[in-house]
């Protein structure tokens, strides 16, 4: 049984004097604790899959299943990290971090303990009461990652969670977050435009293509490559190999579409 | 290398001097502005170069300042303007906030009352004055309310546009947690833009005298914006100017204090 379930989604935006069909009949199931990627050029509706998915938007057709249930608006199984770390600045780090528990109504006092030992864990104990704007990229990215991981989702959704982020934090980071939920063993749903990042961290790459947005092709990444560390993983020779792959489907996208 | 530091320090101390000499020779400017007009309006009306009946002088409403204090005068009349404006100055503002949130709320409130918010916005409100003390009669009330509805409408148009133009991706984060729209309000909306907000304050402190003086002209048995209009009626300028400087300077400090309040603020978010 599947975890995840995406029934012929297909979404349309409607402006006053045009209208876009950002996504075509998507239908993507994903299992327990597995890792996917939704790969592919910007503009092919990725971010709009996983505000579906994630309940923020409603698709024109189609449904999300979780648990053979329908996706309820408040349902809390989920962990939506956007494109952006959105950290709001006028609250500090913990209260950040807090702000999901705070919206749901839980207890305050045994949540700011566990908020402390996630930004201990994510080495962010020396920042806790420190604003947003005094932190670098890739440590807001963590407080961004521990505001969704507080409310224990069993479901994380990452919106190019690196793309803002210098290359060798970029690397630092896969690292941490793929060790991370593996050992919360969470089901991940990554979106990204870098294929060695697609393969690097996950078990399936769902490969997009735009206008309108549909899945072209999923890509299953050998098991040598998923156990190891993304870095590690960089390095395996049968990395080498999907990327190739990735990389030449890629660019007959691009040619057809530019043909057609 | 150390004499070179050195020297890089006494460079900048002596930047700093001059920046203190530049400010202590534009206070003295000031000063010497502030004592000449008074000097000169002083002597023009002591040799009759002007008018002394129409611009009495200086030492006249000194004299007339000191024994409103003694008397009690000015602290009774004083009372009444300033917690009139008090009063509409919160009316005005946070009904203007109350009523910004409610358009946030419905978009459809918005659409419909669009028209009617320009139209009410472009009105001079003072011209309002008659119909209000007509309907709420000739009294406090009345007078506070001109306070208030002259900043009420603009606070409003003010503080929704910096509602709206608030980053959706603020509200999507909360969402994310299953937050109602009063929660979004609370936790991203209304944050964002207390900038905005407080910037409001500072106009709307002027905006509540204008009301409030103008209610006083048309009303009032007391009052600032009373004696202005009893002294030019019964020809005694000396108390115009009086009550014309006493509303200068608490207008002065009002204004001050809404400052100190908006940098006490901003520095707390
Ligand atoms: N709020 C919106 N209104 C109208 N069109 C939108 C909106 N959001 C996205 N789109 C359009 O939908 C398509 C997919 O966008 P998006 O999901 O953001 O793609 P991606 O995340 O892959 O870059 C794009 O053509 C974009 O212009
Ligand atoms: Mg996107």
């Amino acid at each position: 049984m599947s975890f995840l379930q995406l029934k012929q989604i297909t979404h349309y935006y409607f402006n006053r004097s045009s209208y876009t069909k950002a996504l075509d009949n998507i239908s993507i199931s994903v299992d327990e604790g597995s890792f996917i990627s939704l790969l592919g050029p910007s503009g092919c509706g990725k971010t709009t899959l996983l505000s579906i998915m994630a309940g923020i938007i409603h698709p024109t057709f189609g449904s999300v299943l979780i648990n053979d249930k329908p996706l309820e608006k408040n349902q809390r199984e989920i962990g939506y990290m956007l494109q952006q770390d959105y950290l709001f600045p006028w609250k500090n780090i913990i209260d950040n971090v807090l702000i999901g528990p705070k919206i749901v109504g839980n207890k305050q006092k045994e949540m700011t303990e566990k908020a402390k030992q996630l930004l201990v864990d994510m080495g962010l104990e020396t920042v806790i009461k420190s604003y947003p704007n005094n932190l670098s990229g890739g440590m807001r990215q963590r407080v961004a990652l521990a505001r969704t991981l507080i409310t224990n989702p069993s479901l994380l959704l990452l919106d190019e969670p690196f793309s803002a982020l210098d290359f060798q934090t970029k690397l630092k980071l896969e690292d941490f977050v793929s060790a991370l939920l593996k050992r919360y063993n969470k089901t991940s749903i990554l979106v990204t435009h870098d294929i060695g990042e697609a393969i690097a961290m996950s078990d399936q790459i769902y490969l997009m293509r735009a206008n309108p947005g549909e899945i072209h092709q999923l890509f299953e990444v050998p098991i040598e490559v998923r156990d190891l560390s993304p870095f590690e993983a960089r390095k395996h020779i049968k990395y080498q190999h999907l990327f190739d792959r990735i990389w030449e489907e890629l660019n007959s996208l691009e040619t057809k579409s530019t043909i057609g | 290398m150390k004499q070179n530091q050195q020297s890089d320090k006494q460079l900048f101390d002596r930047h700093v001097k001059k920046i203190k000499a530049d400010k202590r020779h534009t206070r003295y400017m000031q000063l010497l502005l502030f004592l000449s007009f008074f000097i000169l309006w002083e002597l023009s009306s002591q040799f009759h170069w002007i008018d002394p009946l129409i611009f009495s002088s200086p030492s006249r409403i000194v004299s007339l300042l000191y024994e409103n204090i003694l008397n009690g005068n000015l602290w009774y009349h004083m009372r009444v303007t300033v917690l009139e404006t008090i009063a509409g100055f919160f009316i005005g503002t946070i009904g203007g906030i109350i009523i910004a949130f409610l358009l946030w709320n419905s978009r459809k409130l918005y659409d419909v009352l669009d028209p009617y918010l320009v139209v009410l916005n472009a009105l001079p409100k003072v011209a309002l004055g008659p119909i209000i003390i007509v309907a709420l009669g000739p009294g406090y009330f009345s007078i506070i309310m001109m306070g208030a509805i002259i900043s009420i409408i603009v606070t409003s148009l003010v503080v929704y546009s910096a509602f709206r133009e608030v980053d959706k991706n603020y509200i999507t984060v909360l969402q994310s947690f299953g937050a109602t729209k009063w929660q979004c309000f609370k936790e991203a909306v209304f944050p964002a833009s207390l900038p905005s907000i407080i910037s409001t304050f500072k106009v709307n402190v002027g905006l509540s005298w204008v009301g409030v003086i103008v209610g006083e002209f048309l009303v009032a048995a007391k009052g600032l914006g009373y004696l202005i209009v009893y002294g030019f009626q019964v020809f005694n300028f000396t108390l115009v100017l009086y009550s014309l400087l006493v509303i200068a300077f608490i207008a002065a400090i009002m204004y001050q204090g809404v400052n100190k309040f908006e940098a006490w603020l901003i520095r707390k978010i």
